[in-house]
């Protein structure tokens, strides 16, 4: 009897076999890069299949094809599992070949891959994560974060409102690492810039109503209430501020908001608040235009990690373009001696512990009265240089960077 | 100023009625799961899904046809309950003979599939919903300002939790029910079709978690994944209180929603924790929940 | 010899061949440790009738104790398994005391909620590294002797890991301790009535069944190097419920199968996806695919309605239905 459950399960890893894609030639003739990112679940909007779009638009640009090799795109769900992630990394580096690897939203999925790509030295770009440890205390000679992270978000909004006034703050945290370093990154700027922390608190992630932690908020009496969250935990704290009328005798500072979360609440409820953005699709005509063919596409306005999603692999395709090769060495050398100059940044750099650095900019959302359609959102207050932004050499932990 | 563990007076009844808002929440969703089980001993899993159902017919009501929240919130559950009663017949009613596992396990498929469903079609980030005309506002109470809506959902929470209860232990009605749930196949002796009631039991008690969701659009943002953040601890309520027992699903409700409330103010990091802390100890102390009977 | 111990020993071949068979080693590995964890987890469900809706806090805890062992205290890889074995039949005996003392639903009930609250310790304690995970693990040299950083090497320590875990689980379901499991999962108050301590052997099940769980963790750790928050979630316990459904409960093959064609799932429901959409030129399809979330469910509610025993356990009942027809003839 147990000899036909045998030959059940051999039948089905021969089915698990042969339902591997068929990339068994093994030709270093192809440009392969592999995306990684959350497709069907909470980050979806902001990279997900946009993104992924957005990566193919960087190889249709190029021709799809360097020096008659041709390049090519493998992506998949990770699903907000760093073990389907690491998996996957794994067996596209193994088995697919891949030259290049590129990490989608969530940090704890990007730190996984990183460590994946330093063993097999192949270059990894990290464009949707926060964590700033990618480029920090768990920096790689292959690693590079694209778009931003925790402390040039926690800086730029800092300093800004703090500069613009804001000097007395109060925290709603949510209670984990990142909403923690959120937090503290930003505490450790607005009183550097002068600014006071009147108190903060904490709430569980994933907490679905916030009325009591703003009720705590607004008798502090503080001028800026700082969101130390993101996703639904932002959009349920904005959406419960409006309807205490916290906007009153408060001012919202969003640590880390992206386009698609001012679409979701409506400019009623986000109008007058402030934050850091990378990049914005209304910027300027070079960005107009590549949103448009953007939203041709995918049907929506990019966020700042689709486009960043396109710089970065223009980019790694100019690296293979210039150098020849796609070997990681080769490529990474490149990346850190040349400047991105693309509708994405401007004079941008790649630095040595694998950190880009560009312009960050303060954003502030428009009153409904001011915006002309869908999608127009943002009016932008100033720009903050990326060297001010990013942690400089001298604060890093990361162990590449000769002190 | 007169403090009560050191923070002010107003501030902690402010706390104390914010906490009775999400405790009425608690209770309407509870008094649905008690009152499935308690009549069809089937764990509803799809509870959550269901509210979240309830919240975006209410989106969509006023997305597609422009129907606004009054109407939605009677026509809300009536779909959800029309959904529901093809859950019983079609799925639900095969298990019954079976092990109560199964129709948990069921109900666990049927959310994972809702929730993929909605997710796959409207994405994560969640459908804005204004709070209707009439309830706009806020009212200053002289502790707190409490926006006017919040209001309406403990009144109206109150109001059906109490038509429930009352329906339930002392209508006729009720009384079948609950013969029903003791000892069906007398009660269908007496001519009763206890098969429909079974079936119109389970619609009534997914049409209060659509009711839910009507009532939650405006404070939330309506996403996919508002249902599974909830469940786990309107479960928990439900084992503190005692499950089968009406009474004791409104009251462990409110109760903990207050208690919540209170753990915001001062301990906010274990404020989504505090609910299971309560039930380990209940559980310790009154292994069949505190108004519960041991069947 | 008898077919059934042929047929386990072609298995053990087979297992041991698979890197030479061009079948990619991670993800062989993967499957032995969620099988291993199904085997676990039917223990208690399939063999003892206990419905356990937070077996992921005993696959997590585990992963992480193992893995802040190794890296922090510098563990080597065998004591950090045993650490993170240990931990986990800890948890188990805190969570079974308070979670047997009710039955049935209620029991589940009460796990799912004392799983949640274990998940958000590990939200927050900071050895986990909250959303990030814990990264980085060394995967050390096993015994002094074995070099882990190789796939290879690692594929053979995770098979022997395996075949030692199901040899616990087949030992004890065929011991007398394994008899009165069943007895309890059949009839409980006849077993009372029999004389058994019920309470101690439920609690003695789940414990074992914890402990197994917990060894599979610290396996799945060294593999990926890493512990997340996802390991942990009630989603992943209701996904290894699903194993055993699909393999088939009560039988001790059939979560083996349930954990291969759950793992082949989630790794391949993107290119399924992406082939039906191709075919039938319906573009939906390709977002079918990529929600990993429909498919489970879908097959969570058709197994439950249609398919109860599992593949395993319909294989089986067909079997017996054709020999009994045969001995008819």
């Amino acid at each position: 009897m147990k000899l036909r459950t045998l030959s059940a399960s051999l039948m089905l890893a021969g089915f698990g076999l042969a339902s591997q894609p068929a990339f068994a030639n093994i030709s270093d003739d192809v440009i392969r890069i592999g995306f990684v990112t959350d497709m069907a679940s909470v980050y979806s909007d902001i990279d997900g299949p946009g993104g992924i779009e957005a990566a193919r638009m960087a190889i249709a640009d190029m021709g799809g094809q360097i020096n008659g090799k041709k390049i090519e795109l493998l992506f998949a769900d990770h699903q907000n599992k760093a073990d389907v992630a690491a998996a996957k990394a794994r067996e596209w580096f193994d088995q697919q070949k891949i030259d290049m690897l590129i990490g989608g939203t969530n940090s704890g999925v990007n730190l996984a891959l990183a460590g994946i790509a330093a063993e097999k030295k192949k270059v990894f770009m990290a464009i949707g994560a926060a964590a700033s440890d990618l480029t920090g205390a768990q920096c790689s000679p292959y690693t590079v974060h694209w778009a931003y992270d925790t402390v040039a978000l926690a800086r730029g909004t800092g300093s800004a409102v703090v500069k613009a006034g804001g000097k007395s703050w109060y925290f709603l945290t949510a209670d984990y690492a990142f909403g923690h370093a959120l937090e503290r990154d930003t505490a450790n700027v607005v009183k550097a810039a002068g600014g006071e922390i009147k108190g903060q608190v904490r709430a569980p992630l994933n907490s679905s109503d916030f009325s009591s932690f703003l009720l705590q908020a607004q008798s502090s009496k503080a001028q800026i209430l700082g969101l130390a969250n993101a996703g639904g935990d932002t959009i349920n704290s904005i959406k419960a501020a409006n309807e205490f009328g916290i906007g009153k005798t408060m001012k919202l500072a969003g640590l880390l908001i992206f386009i698609n979360d001012i679409h979701s609440l409506g400019l009623n409820v986000t109008q007058g608040m402030q934050f850091t953005d990378g990049w914005y699709w209304d910027q300027n005509d070079e960005t107009r235009a590549w949103s448009a063919k953007f939203e041709a596409k995918v049907k929506r306005k990019p966020s700042m990690i689709q486009a960043g999603d396109y710089s970065a692999v223009s980019f790694y395709l100019n690296a293979v373009k210039a150098t020849g090769s796609d070997d990681g060495d080769t490529v990474m050398k490149w990346m850190k001696s040349n400047k991105v100059n693309d509708m994405f940044a401007k004079n941008g750099y790649v630095r040595e512990d694998g950190r880009m650095i560009h312009d960050m900019f303060l954003m502030e959302v428009k009153k409904p009265s001011e915006s002309k359609g869908p999608w127009d959102y943002y009016k932008q207050i100033a720009v903050l240089p990326g060297e001010s932004v990013f942690t400089t050499l001298a604060e890093s932990t990361c162990k590449l960077i000769k002190k | 100023m007169i403090t009560i563990f050191g923070i002010p007076l107003q501030a902690f009844l402010g706390q104390l009625l914010l906490g009775l808002v999400n405790g009425s929440f608690y209770a309407i969703l509870s008094l649905g799961l008690a009152v499935i089980f308690g009549l069809l001993n089937v764990i509803n899993f799809a509870h959550g899904a269901l509210y979240m159902f309830g919240a975006f017919l209410a989106w969509m009501g006023m997305s597609y046809f422009g129907l606004n929240y009054w109407v939605m919130l009677a026509l809300a559950p009536v779909i959800v309950g029309l959904f529901g009663i093809l859950i019983e017949k079609f799925l639900l009613k095969h298990l019954y003979k079976l092990d109560h596992l199964y129709g948990l396990l069921l109900t666990f498929g049927i959310t994972l599939l809702m929730e993929g469903l909605f997710r796959s079609f409207y994405g994560v980030s969640g459908q804005p919903y204004s709070t209707p005309e009439a309830l706009r506002g806020a009212t200053n109470l002289g502790f707190m300002v409490l926006p006017n809506y919040r209001a309406w959902v403990v009144v109206v929470s109150l109001v059906v939790c109490f038509a429930t209860w009352f329906v339930i232990e002392r209508t006729r009605l009720g009384a079948l029910l609950r013969a029903g749930t003791e000892n069906p196949r007398l009660v269908e002796a007496f001519g009763v079709n206890v098969p429909l009631m079974i079936t119109l039991t389970y619609a009534f008690g997914v049409a209060l978690a659509g009711f839910a969701g009507v009532l939650a659009a405006p404070i939330l943002q309506i996403s996919p994944l508002m249902g599974s953040n909830l469940i786990v601890v309107v479960f928990a309520v439900v084992v503190i209180g005692g499950m089968g027992s009406i009474l004791g699903a409104i009251v462990t409700g409110l109760g903990l929603g207050l208690i919540e409330g209170l753990t915001k103010v001062f301990w906010p990091e274990a404020s989504s924790t505090v609910v299971f802390i309560i039930m380990a100890i209940v559980l310790l102390l009154r292994p069949a929940g505190l108004f519960g009977k041991e069947k | 010899m008898n077919r059934q111990a042929l047929g386990y020993i072609l298995f053990v071949a087979f297992l041991a061949a698979i890197p030479v068979l061009g079948i990619y080693p991670i993800f062989a590995m993967k499957i032995m440790c969620y099988a291993l964890f199904a085997c676990a987890f039917n223990l208690l469900l399939g063999f003892t009738g206990l419905l356990s809706f937070g077996h992921a806090a005993f696959l997590g805890g585990a992963a992480y104790a193992s893995g802040h062992a190794i890296k922090a205290w510098g563990f080597s890889p065998e004591l950090g398994i045993l650490y993170g074995v240990a931990i986990a039949g800890v948890m188990g005996v805190v969570m079974g005391a308070l979670a047997i003392r009710r039955s049935g639903i209620y029991f589940a009930m009460i796990t799912m909620a004392l799983s949640q609250m274990v998940y958000f310790f590990f939200l927050q304690a900071k050895f986990t590294g909250g959303e990030d995970g814990l990264q980085g693990v060394p995967r050390g040299t096993l015994f002094g002797l074995i070099d882990l950083k190789s796939d290879l090497n690692l594929y053979y320590v995770v098979m022997v890991i395996f075949i030692v875990g199901y040899l616990i689980i087949w030992r004890t379901v065929h011991s007398p301790f394994g008899q009165v499991l069943k007895a309890i999962r059949e009839n409980e108050p006849r077993a009372i009535s029999l004389g058994y301590d019920v309470e101690r052997f439920k609690l003695l099940a789940f414990v074992l069944s914890a402990l197994l769980a917990g060894l599979a963790g610290s396996a799945k750790m060294l593999i990926f190097v890493s512990a997340t928050l996802s390991d942990a979630t009630w989603q992943m316990s209701g996904l290894v419920i699903l194993m055993t459904l699909i393999g088939g409960m009560g039988t001790l093959v059939g979560p083996v199968i349930g954990a291969f064609i759950v793992v082949l799932l989630e790794n391949k429901v993107g290119d399924f996806g992406s082939a039906v959409a191709k075919l039938t030129g319906v573009e939906w399809f390709q977002r079918l695919g990529e929600s990993v979330t429909i498919v489970i469910g879908l097959i969570f509610v058709i197994c439950v309605l249609a398919f109860r025993r599992g593949l395993v356990g319909e294989l089986n009942a067909w079997l017996e239905k054709r020999k009994s027809l045969s001995t008819r003839a």
